[in-house]
């Protein structure tokens, strides 16, 4: 592989299409060319609107224009109990749900001092590799998709079932679940459940097998990721790229190793990097990001410690529902979380956690009330657009859909 | 998290190298280091934070605004930094009153302000000057106002049907 997309030998037989700039001229061949790209186009993932500048097929310069759905998540927050914005958060990131309650649950624990269990720790993380398996699978579908790979669409999107209809078991939702609570997780999970993901777990690598036999030996996916949307290690650190499309540059930067939480540092996985920073990397990247997530299920499932699932602070978490029935003082604490909600002491938290997509940090202000004074989100994937133009200037327009097939943006995360 | 000794060192450092100014005091809240940094001097000290110090602070990874109201000054803007050989963070703040208020950009320091910087205009209402494209990035660019100050009320804005178009001249205009 070269660095100069004009090797490739199918790019060789376009050879009218020159990547030297044409300089401006009066000819009508050598305008630039603006074109509107989205927000409506299956291939921008989401409602992302770009405003592109052509030379003949050759980008130019590219202009992220977003806020198409921006529905104001962060304020509805502040006017929400604690308890009740984990439905607002888990809506931002809607392919990573359980990375967002966990980043807004963590901040606030953070700012209540108390305790996880430990059982609820290890849900949390079985969760939440679960869905990062989910979500790189449909990153690999509809990125498929983009490259003109159906089948990848169709596989990956079965796939991705399988893990949500664990989620539906655990917690009766396929998305926006709920699933993870201020001090623990909402319930405990369901005999059989255990049985249903180890199949799940054994399944899953043959699978990936698949994928990688269907594309990484398929001529065209590999001449249209190769070489394509490079960026280098330090512009990516300058622009604050995190996640995969970090890692592809061979930068092992992953806060579940560097800066442990929920119990990360008791489970034994690898942090997979690249070499290039191409989108073949970030691919290969996300691959074996799934490889390592099994591995992790694995063992949390293997190491689940009994007890409880969520803190038995009765000033968080609502007592367990038969105590409703006798327990005078349960009745109390149920009434008065429902209706008024938990207060907060007074002070502000950032919590940093490794979502599909990157550094996910949430923000949490509380003034002491029952509800959260400002709910921020650093969203992965507001962040890594930035890195859009540096991917695809001066490379070709086909490659372009490429980077952003591979840049996997969530749309509902950049716009909250 | 750098402790409350090393936070005061950190501190000690900037009004060393800037003046005493322009420190206004620190943080320790659940192990979190926070500097709180005069608003003129935001730009020099993450410019020495970053790469002066002898332990800098390489990576911004979250620029956000916050409204404190009705704490006064009332606006503040957050620079979570983050020093990946270190593993470790360090919150700078700042501080801002008035109704527009204005701020020197950092986008020279770190390119990952650029949108960020933006939100918060976006949001708070904060100009960060110096910025190459100031403008809203989320919200229409024909908005009023700033959606996320505290004293900015909530309610839905009115969805225009046939039946009651006429109400709305604006839409007209």
């Amino acid at each position: 592989m070269t660095d100069d997309p004009l090797s490739v030998p199918y790019r060789e037989r376009e050879r009218s299409v020159t990547m030297e700039p044409m300089g401006a001229g009066d000819e009508l061949h050598e305008e630039l060319f603006t074109l509107n790209i989205g927000p409506h186009h299956p291939a921008t993932h989401g409602v992302l609107r770009l405003l592109t500048t052509l030379e003949g097929e050759v980008v130019r310069d590219i202009k992220p224009i977003i806020g198409y759905v921006h529905t104001g998540i962060e304020k509805s927050c502040e006017d929400q109990q604690y308890w009740k914005v984990i439905t607002f958060v888990e809506r931002m990131d809607y392919l990573a749900y359980y990375f967002n309650a966990s980043a807004y649950c963590m901040s606030v624990e953070k700012l209540l001092e108390i305790e996880v269990p430990e059982r609820a720790e290890y849900l949390r993380v079985i969760h939440m590799e679960l869905n990062r398996i989910a979500s790189h699978l449909f990153a690999l579908a509809t990125g498929a998709l983009d490259l003109g790979a159906v089948t990848m669409l169709w596989w990956g999107c079965r796939d991705r079932d399988l893990v949500l209809d664990l989620f539906e078991m655990s917690s009766g939702q396929r998305m926006h679940p709920r699933y993870i609570q201020i001090g623990g997780v909402f319930e405990d999970i369901p005999p059989g459940w255990v049985e249903k993901t180890r199949e799940f777990l054994k399944l899953m690598p043959t699978r990936l097998d698949q994928y990688e036999d269907l594309l990484d030996r398929n001529e065209i996916w590999l001449e249209r990721l190769k070489g394509t949307g490079v960026i280098s290690q330090e512009r990516a650190l300058e622009l604050g790229v995190t996640g995969p499309l970090l890692r592809a540059t061979g930068h092992p930067w992953d806060l579940r190793k560097a800066m442990p939480y929920s119990g990360y540092e008791k489970f034994d996985f690898d942090v997979p990097v690249g070499h290039h920073g191409d989108n073949y990397d970030r691919f290969k990247v996300r691959m074996d990001e799934m490889r390592q997530s099994i591995r992790i299920v694995e063992q949390a499932l293997d190491g689940l410690p009994e007890g409880d699932h969520i803190t038995t602070d009765r000033k968080v978490a609502l007592p367990p529902r038969h105590e409703l029935a006798t327990s005078m003082e349960a009745l109390i604490h149920h009434f008065k979380l429902v209706t008024e909600g938990f207060r907060v002491p007074p002070g502000e938290a950032y919590t940093a956690i490794e979502s599909p997509r990157g550094e996910l940090g949430c923000y949490v202000l509380a003034d002491g009330s029952s509800k959260p004074a400002r709910v921020h989100m650093r969203d992965p994937s507001f962040v890594n657009l930035m890195s859009l133009p540096d991917m695809a200037r001066d490379s070709l327009i086909a490659d372009f859909i490429a980077c952003v097939a591979m840049l996997d943006p969530i749309l509902g995360g950049v716009d909250r | 998290m750098p402790d409350a000794t090393g936070l005061e060192l950190i501190a000690q450092r900037i009004r060393t190298s800037l003046g005493d100014e322009a420190v206004t005091g620190t943080t320790y809240f659940r192990e979190q280091a926070t500097v709180d940094v005069a608003p003129e001097a935001v730009h020099d000290a993450l410019a020495y934070l970053s790469a002066e110090d002898e332990e800098p602070w390489t990576c911004l990874s979250s620029l956000h605004g916050v409204d404190y109201l009705p704490a006064e000054p009332r606006f503040g803007v957050h620079y979570q930094l983050l020093s990946m050989e270190r593993t470790d963070r360090l919150n700078v703040r700042t501080r801002l009153t008035g109704e527009e208020p204005h701020l020197p950009t950092v986008i020279d320091l770190f390119p990952t302000a650029d949108f960020q910087e933006r939100e918060v205009y976006d949001m708070f209402g904060v100009v960060f000057d110096g910025h190459p494209d100031m403008r809203r990035i989320l919200l229409p660019e024909d908005y009023t106002g700033y959606p996320q100050r505290r004293d900015f009320p909530m309610g839905g804005e009115p969805v225009l049907f046939t039946f009651n178009e006429h109400k709305y001249p604006r839409w007209y205009d």
